[in-house]
């Protein structure tokens, strides 16, 4: 845990100071991932080197585990948390190798379990071992380079890691990648983790939870969901957008809002005019048509009108079948891709697990605005 | 006028003046890269004392080499070396200063700053980020700077053996009070080939111990 009270940083004195850091408090549970968010100058960088103490705290305390840091040894300290600074800042003499292998070397680790250790790394961020390994940071792409500066900064397996915008040089592709992978290891690793990025929807899908910051003050410090649901006034407002109410989408899954026992469920067995009869007596737009629990595709009256083939022809399959883990935004995208308003949700065997209607959706939105405009804090 | 017939007659007084040479030459490298390196990395740590460091090595360059050895006549007299090889090294190691301490002090200072922060936030100490980062990178221009003072040492050695220390030097004052045209020319032959050939090697040691991660990236930029 990572206890920040009354932190204050002033750069200079006189007239030129600059009040970096601005009587800052918040705690950062252990296991979790904390996003700093802000504008660029609004004391992020600054907020981390204080943690390690890279800067000098002109006030307040920061606490690590219940001790504060000024009672620890500084280089102990720095070795107990990985730092991924926001340059990457590689060393351009060593190789990938070489690199990645500072810490481990500096708390004498043997060679075998390095070697072991940095294939493993590569590997997690998509990095063949045996291409880089012994390559040299300037044969890599920016992006490249910024994946090592990540291995490099977990090398050692500390329980606290310290990223300033690790992701932020990874095209779009790779990044989603990254982060899926490391949400996957945090899943299991459990780090304690203080994450900065410039970039809103990184931290809503990375943060736990997210402190935003204005010019050196912490503004709120809350879930994504929250921050996007309630923002606490017109800065942070304006921060997360107008469109925050579709971020929310992609927080939200398919689980919260489908509908587990659909009152519309057709077995593949029935005869199509006992389909439409069953649609027109319940006012239904649209049956799903089911076989075993399993989902075989979704009729509407007019398929069904003037014919006597079994409806497991007539049915049309849907387009995608969608996992309770999906996101809403995903969700949504298929529906307005293929224009079909409901689709069916399935579990891990492929069974029904529910719909979800256009509707459903809708709703979930409708019920973050509702929240705007009231100061909830 | 021949030369040739000089070299080739006292072949084995060359070789031993050369070897004269070359050993005073080194020794006072030698020491001047004890003394000069580690000023050059402790200095970074203050910009107003490495101003002034820099500035007095920067007085003691501008001293003419024969002034010098006058000054030093009398300090050394007192342990009874006021003249010979001991004046000769002690002023070849005070010229050696300014390049010395001046290249490694600029090649650390321009260590990327953001491999310092590196290497600290990683939990690296100080000595050890110097050996592992701030050294190999530096280690070009420091070795740069060991060749300027290698090749001016070579020059300046020779005048020294107007105070007894010998080396090559010799076969020019030795020429000149003695109006020895060939043995002046075959003088100041050794010496400028000595300087070459050094000058040479350093360039290429200079190129054998830059880091290779960091000549790929200079090929890169060309
Ligand atoms: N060493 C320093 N000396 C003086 N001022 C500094 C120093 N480091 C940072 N500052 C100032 O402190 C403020 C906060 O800087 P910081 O680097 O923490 O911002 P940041 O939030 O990380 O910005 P960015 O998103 O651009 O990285 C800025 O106004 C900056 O100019
Ligand atoms: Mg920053």
């Amino acid at each position: 845990m990572i206890q920040y009270e009354n932190v204050t940083k002033i750069f200079g004195s006189g007239d030129k100071s600059v009040t970096a850091v601005d009587n800052v408090n918040f705690e950062v549970e252990k296991g979790e991932l904390v996003t700093l968010l802000g504008p660029s100058g609004c004391g992020k960088t600054t907020l981390l080197r204080l943690t390690n103490r890279l800067l000098s705290l002109t006030q307040g305390k920061i606490i690590v585990d219940d001790q504060n840091i000024m009672d620890i040894n500084r280089v102990k300290l720095r070795q107990s948390m990985g730092y991924a600074i926001q340059e990457v800042g590689l060393f351009p003499n060593k190789t990938i190798y070489g690199n990645i292998a500072i810490v481990p070397r500096l708390l004498k680790w043997d060679e075998d379990r390095i070697r072991d250790r940095v294939d493993e790394l590569l590997t997690m961020l998509q990095l063949e071992p045996d291409t880089f390994r012994d390559r040299y940071p300037v044969e890599l792409s920016g992006g490249q380079q910024q994946r090592i500066g990540v291995a490099r900064c977990l090398a050692a397996d500390p329980k606290i890691l310290l990223m300033d915008e690790p992701f932020g040089a990874i095209d779009p592709i790779n990044r989603v990648e990254i982060q899926d992978e490391f949400l996957r290891v945090q899943g299991k690793l459990k780090k304690t983790i203080i994450f900065v990025t410039h970039d809103l929807q990184e931290a809503i899908k990375m943060g736990d939870k997210i402190a935003i910051f204005q010019e050196g003050q912490l503004i709120q410090y809350d879930t994504p969901e929250t921050i996007l649901t309630n923002p606490k006034n017109e800065y942070i407002a304006d921060f997360v957008g107008t469109d925050r109410g579709l971020k929310v989408l992609g927080l939200r899954k398919a689980k919260d809002v489908m509908v587990e026992n659909p009152a519309n469920l057709i077995q593949a067995s029935t005869k199509a005019s006992d389909a439409l009869k069953f649609l027109q007596d319940k006012k239904l737009e649209h049956g799903t048509v089911v076989e075993k629990e399993k989902p075989i595709g979704y009729l509407t009256s007019a398929n069904l009108e003037e014919t006597e083939a079994p409806i497991k022809e007539i049915a049309e399959a849907y387009p995608k079948l969608i996992t309770p883990y999906d996101n809403l935004k995903d969700v949504m995208s298929v529906m307005l891709m293929y224009d079909i308003r409901v689709l069916c949700v399935v579990d891990e065997d492929n069974n029904m697990a529910g719909t979800i209607s256009l509707e459903d959706i809708q709703k979930s939105i409708m019920k973050i605005y509702s929240g705007t405009g009231e100061d909830k804090h | 006028m021949d030369v040739w017939q000089f070299l080739a007659d006292n072949k084995k007084r060359c070789l031993a003046l050369t070897w004269e040479h070359i050993w005073i030459v080194s020794l006072a490298l030698f020491i001047a890269i004890l003394i000069g390196v580690p000023i050059g990395i402790v200095i970074t740590r203050n910009k107003k004392v490495a101003q002034s460091v820099i500035n007095t090595a920067n007085v003691l360059i501008t001293i003419p080499s024969i002034a010098l050895f006058g000054i030093l006549l009398p300090i050394l007299s007192l342990i009874g070396h006021g003249l010979g090889k001991v004046p000769a090294i002690t002023a070849l190691v005070l010229y050696s200063q300014l390049p010395i301490i001046r290249n490694t002090y600029t090649a650390i200072q321009n260590v990327p700053s953001e491999l310092v922060e590196a290497g600290r936030g990683l939990g690296m100490s100080r000595w050890r980020r110097l050996k592992e980062v701030e050294i190999p990178l530096a280690i070009p221009v420091i070795i740069a700077g060991l060749r300027t003072a290698a090749v001016m040492n070579i020059g300046i050695a020779a005048i020294a053996a107007y105070i007894g220390a010998g080396g090559l030097g010799v076969f020019i004052q030795e020429g000149i009070s003695r109006v020895h045209q060939e043995m002046i020319v075959a003088g100041a032959i050794l010496v400028s080939l000595l300087a070459i050939l050094v000058d040479g090697t350093m360039a290429l040691l200079e190129r054998l111990i830059t880091p290779k991660g960091v000549k790929i990236g200079r090929k890169q930029n060309q």
